[in-house]
């Protein structure tokens, strides 16, 4: 029995004073507008009359249902489900009498209320569990002292407290206001993972009826009594700002009711990592129907001018402040791809060196060497950016989908000069996220026209403003070299990666600790088009180009690939070079040793075209095989088969979802996505322009398997989908016979020079 | 800008509103009527989640203006069953399909359409039906299987 004290999140177990007193608790303060929960799906006779609060994360009935707060924001990783399924295993209760409602931004309660990096039950695990094994341990004591016998000898089944020498039970309701006065216990115990009856069962999404039924999840379809809706006019190009508007054609117009620029954040404001705002002064239109408003949007004129060249401090996630500059001018592609194929001949920093690569390069039999490149991309969340505000003198409330609100709140604070306890963030459903939604800005938008209009409104982005507005994933170049013996053995492995404006490098990733003459550098070209964390960041390049170089060295060694990585991993296993190494390779090898299995990788399919690849990023361990048949000159991907090693999966179908999801992205991207830039201007504004991948182009077939563990879990919503770039490429090679490097994949002419 | 008093039936109720007769269906569901589980997506009927039922026809909303409707039935997710059980909605649940559920209705309108014309699609049938809602979650096996599912049973 593992026993853990609560310190994680303790704040979350003091209760407060004001409810211990009767244990009475009337509900969560919630905007209930748009949020039908489970509850409004429950005949009223399967409510229970009082609510009795027994932590933060919990409460229970009289009667014994349970609400259990989920504390992330969903966007669709089901964390909704799975985060709440911890608690409840722990409680030890029946998943049937759960209901689940979505907390709000609440810090003093919640550690980490976060979408991103794979993180939300990775961090949330113990925090999560404790809560739930705390309860049942209140309850047990609760229940000792009505019986008068010790707490040691009370047991729990599913919502059930028994003595088995009285042969006494009662259910978890009818104890549950005692149990609310009972002290939080300064240690609890654990479950033994054996001892899981929910975790590791498949549950359904408990939003899945108000979803197929279309109910009023999502922020954006918020109508609340008095609310306006907005919309900005942002720069048509990046290096531009906005000079001045002319409103006389569009004041008239029907339903327009306001027309004024807004300075997004102030020149003094100290930008944290997530405050990314690429135009910081946009135009509003504000107005009573969105329609009205789009019109006018066509109809007003605006005059932009260039930007001189600035600077900007930034203080990041971690590490010291950086002052990034903002180059003057208008972009294009191809100056892009010109200045990044450069790179490859000008010193760059070096970031790890292990041994002596120079030597080893000199000495080499054979020199494989190889260039990748991908571009930028757009996150394309299918939910328009959006917030709902409003803002009074004395109190900002705000709700919409945003993925770090806890960060956002330090802005917005800042932005209306406003305590953060006047500020009220609720957190919706998420109409996808993939790491647009870190970057707030809108949230800030929405805030200082509510202010100034002095009433409600709905700030909502048409899908140019967005898709042309920036934060994309960073364009990305990566040269490999390797060196070869005369026996085929890799003796030194260069890497040399940079980026518009960031480097995707990332050092100490496999096969970093496999070679013993190693060197890795890194590179940036500034910009002013704007970037921002997208699903599996750096990540998503770095696997699809070392995993497509890997995959010739092999051939250059006449090496089968999987076989070739797990030699290169046993080396690291056995012999690691040097000490920051961030993988485990028995666990990686463990990936690709499953995939083997269950793609029966060594038979023979006959005109089955198939690549392979693998993984590690967000602390856990991806391989795939992807099987492709090349038809009317296009690939048909006819199956993906696909280990994951993320510890242990607490909602296996629902784990499956999300790892299906992150595959059929990775193809899509690999395939067809691209930004594109003229003269500062996004060549793609809309999905007539910017290919997505559909129906007819997803993969026919899907087939996760989960590395059985009895690890804490890691990341799942990110790790599935860096592979699938480079088994699609390996995949398309042996179909065509000509490799891929340069993203995307398909009707790109640098991949035919 | 004139305005036109337009009624239409939308899931069988009658309406009436006084509005630019260019507004697409979408906004006139969405601003004027707060029948918000039609979605807007992209507005240039590109990615589906706007997709309701003219008729027996999915259409997407965000393109048809309320002047081009006339007394043709409109049916929106709200409307495609009672209780969330219409032989789509049901399969949708039973497969477990959303994701972030944002693309989800305009994906069981089109389905729902589909399978009244053709009760027994093949799987190319349903992925040319289908291919004009994107779900950028990535959905879409367990979309086919879950029209297959309701195809089938709505045949038994």
């Amino acid at each position: 029995m593992s026993v853990v004290k609560t310190k994680i999140g303790r704040r979350s177990f003091i209760k407060n004073t004001s409810l211990a007193g009767g244990g009475l608790v009337l509900g969560f303060s919630f905007l209930n507008s748009c949020k039908p929960d489970q509850a409004s799906n429950m005949v009223a006779d399967e409510l229970p009359k009082e609510w009795f609060e027994i932590n933060a994360y919990l409460k229970i009935g009289e009667n014994g249902k349970v609400t259990i707060m989920s504390p992330n924001p969903e966007g669709g990783q089901n964390v909704k489900t799975s985060m709440p399924m911890i608690v409840a295993d722990e409680l030890d209760v029946d998943w049937e009498h759960v209901i689940v409602e979505q907390a709000s931004l609440d810090t003093d309660s919640f550690n980490f209320q976060f979408l991103g990096g794979s993180q939300a039950i990775r961090r949330g695990w113990e925090g999560l569990r404790m809560a739930g094994a705390s309860a049942r341990h209140m309850l047990m004591a609760a229940a000792a002292e009505k019986w008068q016998v010790p707490a040691s000898e009370i047991t729990t089944e599913t919502g059930i407290l028994k003595h088995g020498s009285s042969d006494r039970s009662m259910g978890y309701g009818e104890i549950a206001s005692a149990a609310a006065k009972i002290p939080v216990p300064e240690e609890v115990e654990l479950k033994e993972i054996n001892d899981f009856k929910i975790i590791g069962t498949s549950k359904k999404n408990v939003d899945g009826l108000n979803i197929v039924t279309g109910k009023p999840l999502f922020s954006i379809d918020t109508y609340e009594e008095g609310m306006l809706t907005a919309m900005i006019v942002h720069p048509p190009a990046f290096g531009l700002k906005f000079k001045s508007v002319d409103d006389a054609a569009i004041k008239s117009m029907p339903g327009i009711r306001d027309v004024f620029p807004i300075k997004v954040l102030e020149d003094d404001y100290e930008r944290q990592h997530f405050d990314t705002c690429t135009f910081l002064e946009v135009v509003v239109i504000v107005g009573d129907t969105t329609w009205q408003i789009m019109n006018a949007k066509k109809a007003i004129k605006i005059e932009w001018e260039p930007f001189e060249t600035y600077t900007e401090e930034r203080q990041p996630y971690s590490g010291p402040k950086q002052i990034l500059t903002i180059p003057a001018g208008l972009e294009n592609s191809e100056e892009h791809k010109a200045m990044m194929a450069a790179m490859t001949s000008k010193k760059a920093k070096e970031v790890r060196k292990d041994g002596n690569p120079e030597r080893a390069f000199r000495n080499a039999t054979k020199i494989v060497e190889r260039i990748y490149t991908a571009p930028f991309l757009a996150h394309n969340c299918m939910e328009p950016m959006n917030f709902f505000a409003n803002v009074t003198a004395d109190k900002a409330e705000l709700k919409g989908p945003l993925q770090k609100p806890e960060l956002t709140e330090h802005a917005i604070s800042e932005r209306l000069g406003m305590p953060i306890e006047n500020i009220d963030i609720q957190m919706t459903r998420l109409g996808g996220g993939y790491g647009r939604r870190s970057y707030a800005h809108w949230l800030i938008e929405a805030a200082i026209i509510s202010q100034k209009v002095k009433a409600p409104i709905k700030l909502v982005y048409s899908r140019e403003d967005d898709m042309t507005g920036g934060i994309y994933r960073a364009a990305y170049q990566v040269k490999y070299r390797a060196a070869l013996d005369a026996d085929h053995n890799i003796t030194a492995f260069h890497v040399n990666a940079g980026g518009i404006p960031e480097s995707p490098l990332y050092a100490d990733r496999f096969p970093a600790g496999a070679v013993a003459n190693y060197l890795a550098e890194s590179w940036e070209i500034n910009s002013n088009i704007t970037i921002g964390s997208f699903r599996a960041p750096r990540s998503n390049f770095m696997a699809s180009a070392e995993q497509s170089f890997l995959d010739e060295v092999a051939e250059a060694t006449g090496k089968d690939p999987i076989d070739f990585r797990l030699e290169l991993l046993e080396q690291a296993k056995n012999n690691p070079v040097g000490e920051r190494n961030d993988y485990d390779a028995e666990r990686y090898a463990g990936v690709l040793k499953l995939v083997k299995e269950k793609s029966n990788w060594d038979e023979n399919f006959e005109g089955l075209s198939r690549g392979v690849s693998a993984y590690f990023c967000h602390n856990s361990y991806a391989a795939q095989v992807l099987d492709m048949k090349w038809e009317n000159d296009k690939p048909v991907i006819k199956k993906v088969t696909c280990a994951i090693d993320c510890g242990i999966v607490i909602n296996p179908d629902a784990a499956i979802n999300l790892c299906e999801g992150g595959i059929v992205d990775g193809i899509g991207n690999a395939l067809y996505g691209e930004q594109t830039f003229k003269e500062g201007v996004p060549q793609k504004s809309n999905f007539d322009s910017y290919r997505m991948i559909r129906m007819t182009e997803a993969p026919k077939e899907i087939d996760i398997h989960f590395v059985k563990s009895d690890i804490d879990p890691t990341g799942l919503g990110e790790p599935s989908f860096p592979p699938t770039f480079a088994a699609v490429a390996n995949a398309m090679y042996k179909a065509t016979g000509e490799r891929y490097y340069h993203q995307p994949f398909l009707n790109n002419p640098s991949n035919n020079s | 800008m004139i305005m036109e008093t337009f009624t239409l039936k939308i899931n069988g109720t009658t309406k009436s509103i006084e509005v630019d007769p260019t507004t697409p269906m979408l906004w006139v569901l969405r601003d004027h009527f707060n029948m918000v589980g039609t979605k807007f997506g992209c507005g240039i009927a590109q990615c589906g989640a706007c997709t309701v039922h003219l008729g027996d026809n999915a259409v997407r909303s965000c393109q048809l203006p309320i002047s081009a409707v006339g007394d043709q039935d409109i049916t929106t997710i709200e409307g495609l069953s009672e209780n969330g059980d219409h032989p789509v909605q049901k399969a949708w649940l039973e497969i477990d399909v959303p994701q972030c559920g944002y693309c989800q209705a305009g994906q069981i309108m089109t389905a729902s359409a589909l399978l009244k014309k053709n009760p027994n699609p093949s799987d190319e049938e349903i992925e040319g039906a289908m291919n004009g809602n994107i779900c950028r979650c990535g959905t879409y096996t367990r979309i086919k299987k879950a029209v297959k599912m309701a195809a089938n049973s709505e045949l038994s």
